[in-house]
This record gives C-alpha cells, structure tokens and sequence, in this order.
C-alpha cells in the first residue's frame, strides 16, 4: 500500500524581530488511506504549524520551509498557487479548532457550502445547493432543509463544527487535517463529533490527520501517533505501542501528568519547568532541562529517531538504553494499572 | 463529623430579560442557577462539574457575593451572608478567595506582581509595608515562583506561572475557603498537572477549603473529594468521589463519564459509548419538570415530562441523586444505552 501524504524531514521557520523561530524542525510522517494518524504535543510545539505548511497556508513573507511533502507521489510544498487551490477543499480539507472564527458570520451557511461545491465542480447552482442539504443531513443537522439557509451566528457550538466538517467532506477529500477540532467543544459534544468523524472515515476511506493537545482522543481515534516536543518528533508509533509501551521520558511525562477517570491518584507525577523556547532551543537533546533521566550525551548530542529492536513501526529519539527504558516503561504502566484496578 | 464551613440552601440567580430602550420591562429572565444546595466541611474539596452554560460559574460568584443572589442563603460559619450589603460583607472577603480560570485576563497587565498579590493585604490593612513585603516574597516561594520575581510584570511569566501568581494572590490573607473557577483548563498537561499537585499541597499545609469547577471529570475527580453534577442550573447529583465515578446514578452523570476520552487505547475499544444526541436546551426556557428528559435514554412519557424529581438519596447516606428512575448497573448495559423511546411511552402509558 502505498502512502497518501509522505512528509519528509520537514522543517519551517519564521523571521521574527528576535530572530528565526524554528517551528518546525525535520518531521516525517506518512498517512495512508483510511487511516488516521494523531498528532500529540503541548502549545507550541509546532503541530499546528506543520499543517500549515503541508496546506501552504503559512504566510510566504516571513516564512521558509524544506523538506518534503508529497501528496498521491506529487511534491505539493512550494508548489504553485493555483495547484495548490485545486487540492485545498477537493482533495485536502481541513477542519480548524474555532468553528465561530473559521465561518464567516455575515453569509448563510448553505452559501459557504455552496460555494465549496462550486469551486471545484462545474454544476449548476440549484444542484450545488441540493449537495450542501445531503452534506448537512449526512453530519446529523436536523432539519437541514431549513437550517442550510441559517446563518452561523443561529447555530449551536457543536452544529457549527458539524457544519465545518460537512463544508470539509463535502468534495468527497482523500486527506482530512483537523486541527484541535474538539478543544473548544463539552465532552458529550466531543463525543458526537468524534463518532461522527469515525462514521465518515468508514464511509469515505478518508484519511485523518488528528491534531490535538488531548491524549484521550488520540487514544479513541488514532491509529498511529507522533509525539512532538519543541518542534521534533521524540516518539512514534501505533496507538497501542505509544500507550502501553512508551519509549521516550517526554511521553512518560505526558501520560503520567494526566488525572485520570478510571483512577483514583493521589499525586500526579508532574514534568518541571516549562517547555522552552524556539527562538534558543537548549543544546542537545530538547527536553534535557525537564527530564529526571538526564545524561552527560543528552546536553551534547542531537538524537535521531531510532527504531525499537521489538517493534519496527516504533520509534523514538532518546539516548536510554532499552533495558531501562522497559524497566521505567513497566514501572508506569504498573503504577497507572494498580490504581486503575483499585479505583 | 467535620465543621460545617458553608452551607447553601435553594441558591437561584435569575438574569432578567428586558424590553424597550427607555421603558424597560422585564418579559422574561435566564434561569442561570435555579436551586443549588449543599453543605461543604472544612478542610474538604468540592468538585462543580458541568457543561458550558449550566450555571458552574454563576454560582460561583452568587456563594463570593461577587454578584446578588436572587432567592436562597449562604450560610457561612454559622451566618446568614446572603442578605448582608458591600460594608458589612468587608470583613468576610477575607476568608474567602477566588483563582479565576484565564491567567492572562485575570492579572493587571499594568501592575507589578509585587503589587497584584500585596493588593487584599493593602485593602484589609494588613501589617506594615515592609512586613508586606516580606509575606508577598514568602508567598511566591510558596507557589513555586522565585522572590526575585516581585517586581515584575505579568507578561514577563508563562500561562502556567501567572496561574501561581493568581494562587499566592489568593492565599495572601490566610483564607479558609478559595473557590477555583477552571483554574486549570487554559494550561498544557503538564502544567496542570505541577498547579493541580501545588493545589492539594496547599490544602494540606493550610488546611484549605476549596470550591473546584471544571468541565473537565479527569481532574474533578483527582482533585475532590465530593462532587456536584449541575445540568441546567440544578445540581443532579452529589456524591463522594469514588461512588459518583465508579457507580453515577443518574443517567446525565452516566452520559458524561461516558463521553470521556480515556487515554488508553485497549480499554476504550472495550467500552460501549454512550452519545448523548441533541444539545443543552436554553435556560431561558427550561423543558418542563426534569430538565433533562428530552435528551434522557431513560425517559418515562408522563412521569419525567410531569413531576420533577428532587434531590434525594439513593445509595448510602450522602449520595443524592434527582432522577425518578436512576441508574442501577454501571457501566450502563447496551439495553439501557439504546433506549427504546416508543416502547417505554407505551409501557409507560
């Protein structure tokens, strides 16, 4: 099978007064058919900026990007405007984290519907608008005969994410990006728009790439997941290997810091400090200043992914050697399942 | 049995609706907290959860006086404060404190930090200035933060550290009760997790009472240990922590427990989801009777759409529940998920 989206040592920076930022720093990833990949990190770490730069949205002034990103084989980054336009809404879409912001208040939302149909189809007005009700029906709008005529303003929080997902689904893409697109939303809506996005993935064989802060939803809907810290990926791997068999002390961090529902903690095991600054990332490894696990060749030396002896679709960018890591991994794991059995 | 810190009996906050620019009459009013009551100990956390809109945060500041309370009392140590004005509620204001939930809007860009914690000392004419000075700096070393830090701005610090800043403003006057409002839902995991584990030190150390409200069950859960679950401006339950997530009575506790991603992957395969369909209904014009059978899987056509349940107890003595037909088994069977709603109006009827 070969990969729909193959991202290769990406990397993006932006000129600022201070300096370059670099948001990005060399990210692979691939995506095929169907599946959905989820991309984990705190604020800032450059998740949502490598969307962006696989969309082209970046602004071209202040930003230069390399690497590689190939969509269906064809290079798309630094591709032409107009190539560009042809893929975003027919073959790419994207879903953002604010669906009040990302719809424009003062048109109804058939109209933006309608004029994603008409962008890339030469149909006539009145089928266009028949295809935005089947879109609205198909995310779960009651009465989509009438509300396609509503403006965003008449339309729940939930309802305008389901109508932000129609308007992406509604070209039929290969590639779904959805930036955060359960942040801003309560758990029982959440919970909707999740199954609804699964329900749509069975449906079209699209492919989903999940942006998100929350470990949770990556563990309810990815299939494979890419850890990043300061602008690098430090783990990567299926859903069930980055969970019950974690290699990288950022991803311990990650999971042990989380309250969980099915147990009763006394004390969360925390990560110091705060994640540090692009603009004069520490030397070394990124995450040194913050790990307990900390050694003489982490403050020198970059490390590179590097595949698990165990598992070869696993890979992580630590120094450790492996018996520990098992051992540590093990140790959090048993610490997360004697609490989940007691609580 | 612990002191009772604070107790609230029927608490309701109705925002009117008004008509007309110069000749305002009021047609209608938001029912934003409609009978709340609980008691909290001292020494004890209780966790608010809820969705968006369900009146968490107005109750809040209807307990700090911070807005006035339409019908209900507070009683605080022993005190009716409910009907008390601005003069003589002053003396209060120094047992209770508030942390709000967005540390960027919450802390005067224009002050320095030293100022924002020494503020209530200043107002309540605690000690001298130097004296003042010296608490504000053992503070910030108490949350964490660096006393070097006192004559700096705000902007100077990240989301997670202006989060402490807002956590020593609260402590400075030695309150016993601090109402946290989404404190933590603005933050990265990881720094939640350094402010959630700073904020049971505390309580160990000074013997704090908090009111904690979040949407989010994960750290409800870590932090508290009682619940309240507020659908609509009404509590809908009320338990200690581990019953409320380990066996939820009412159908909406059960749905939200449901609706929570777990960070597990083997073992969210093996639940049965529960998706609650529609949305929160407007406050402005509550459903009839319970406010939640429109959306309910357990919903009895002329029992639920007539009577409205109360509180009461169901299991042990200190978990209540307001649902005519609570939850007996959880998790919740696939039966009980995929509620039958023309069958149950006929058996009903």
């Amino acid at each position: 099978m070969t990969a729909l989206l193959e991202v290769r040592d990406l990397r993006t920076q932006f000129q600022t007064e201070d300096g370059f930022v670099k948001a990005v720093d060399g990210v692979d990833f691939t995506v095929e058919s169907g599946k959905t990949i989820g991309i984990v990190g705190e604020s800032g770490c450059g998740k949502s900026v490598t969307c962006l730069t696989i969309m082209g949205l970046n602004e071209r002034r202040n930003t230069t990007s390399s690497g590689e990103v190939l969509f269906n084989g064809e290079e798309i980054l630094g591709a032409s405007g107009s190539r560009l336009r042809s893929l975003r809404g027919k073959e790419i879409a994207m879903i953002f984290q604010d669906p009040m912001t990302s719809l424009n208040p003062v048109h109804t939302v058939g109209r933006q519907l309608v004029e994603t149909v008409l962008l890339h189809n030469d149909i006539s007005k009145a089928e266009a608008r028949a295809r935005a009700r089947e879109a609205l029906k198909e995310v779960g709008i009651p009465r989509a005969e009438q509300r396609v005529d509503d403006y965003p303003h008449q339309f729940s929080g939930g309802m305008r994410q389901r109508a932000m997902i129609a308007m992406a689904m509604i070209n039929d893409p290969k590639l779904l990006i959805a930036d955060e697109p359960t942040t801003a939303l309560d758990v029982t809506t959440q919970a909707q728009i999740l199954s609804l996005m699964q329900k749509l993935q069975e449906d079209h064989g699209t492919a989903i790439v999940m942006i998100t802060h929350d470990l949770g939803v990556v563990a309810e809907t990815a299939h494979e997941v890419v850890v990043m810290y300061a602008a690098k990926v430090v783990e990567r791997g299926t859903v069930d290997a980055i969970f019950t068999a974690p290699q990288h002390p950022y991803t311990w961090g990650l999971l042990g810091s989380l309250p969980r529902l099915d147990a009763e903690i006394d004390r969360l095991a925390q990560i110091p400090g705060q994640p540090p600054s692009l603009l004069n990332p520490p030397r070394g490894c990124r995450f040194h200043p913050r790990c307990a696990y900390v050694m003489d060749v982490c403050r020198e030396k970059v490390p590179e992914l590097m595949g698990v002896s165990h598992d070869a679709a696993h890979e992580q960018a630590c120094f450790l050697d492996e018996e520990t890591k098992t051992r540590e991994a093990a140790r959090l794991f048993a610490a997360t399942m004697a609490a989940g059995t007691s609580g | 049995m612990a002191d009772e810190l604070l107790v609230v009996e029927g608490l309701k906050k109705h925002f009117p609706v008004t008509r007309g620019i110069i000749f305002q009459r009021q047609i209608d009013a938001v029912r934003a907290v409609d009978g709340v009551s609980f008691t909290i100990n001292e020494g004890e956390t209780l966790g608010v959860v809820g969705e968006s809109g369900c009146g968490k945060s107005t109750m809040a500041r209807c307990l700090l006086k911070l807005i006035e309370p339409t019908e209900g009392k507070i009683v605080f140590r022993g005190r009716d404060i409910s009907k008390l004005s601005r003069r003589e509620m002053r003396p209060l204001r120094r047992e209770m404190m508030m942390v709000f939930q967005d540390p960027y809007a919450s802390l005067n860009v224009r002050k320095r930090v030293g100022f924002i914690v020494a503020e209530a000392l200043e107002v309540h004419g605690i000690a001298t200035p130097a004296e003042r000075k010296r608490r504000v700096q053992s503070l910030l070393e108490v949350v964490g933060l660096n006393p070097e830090h006192y004559n700096r701005f705000p902007h100077e610090f990240s989301g997670g550290q202006r989060q402490r800043i807002g956590i020593a403003r609260a402590l400075a006057i030695n309150p016993t009760l601090i109402v946290c409002d989404e404190p933590v839902s603005a933050l990265d995991v990881s720094v939640q997790a350094q402010i959630l584990n700073l904020l049971k030190d505390l309580q160990k150390e000074f013997g704090l009472t908090y009111i904690f409200i979040a949407h989010d069950l994960n750290v409800v859960r870590h932090i508290s240990d009682r619940v309240m679950v507020m659908y609509l401006g009404k509590p809908v339950e009320l338990a200690s922590r581990t019953e409320l997530y380990t066996a939820p009575k009412h159908p909406y506790t059960g749905a939200l427990l449901g609706a929570v991603p777990i960070p597990d992957p083997a073992l969210g395969r093996l639940r049965q989801r529960v998706v609650l369909e529609g949305d929160v209904p407007n406050p402005i014009n509550p459903p009839a009777a319970c406010n939640f059978h429109p959306r309910c899987p357990r919903f009895h056509e002329g029992h639920c759409d007539v009577e409205t349940p109360e509180l009461r107890n169901v299991a042990g003595h200190a978990h209540t529940t307001a649902c005519h037909y609570p939850l007996e088994k959880w998790p919740m069977t696939p039966q009980e998920i995929r509620y039958d709603r023309s069958r149950t109006a006929a058996v009903g009827s």
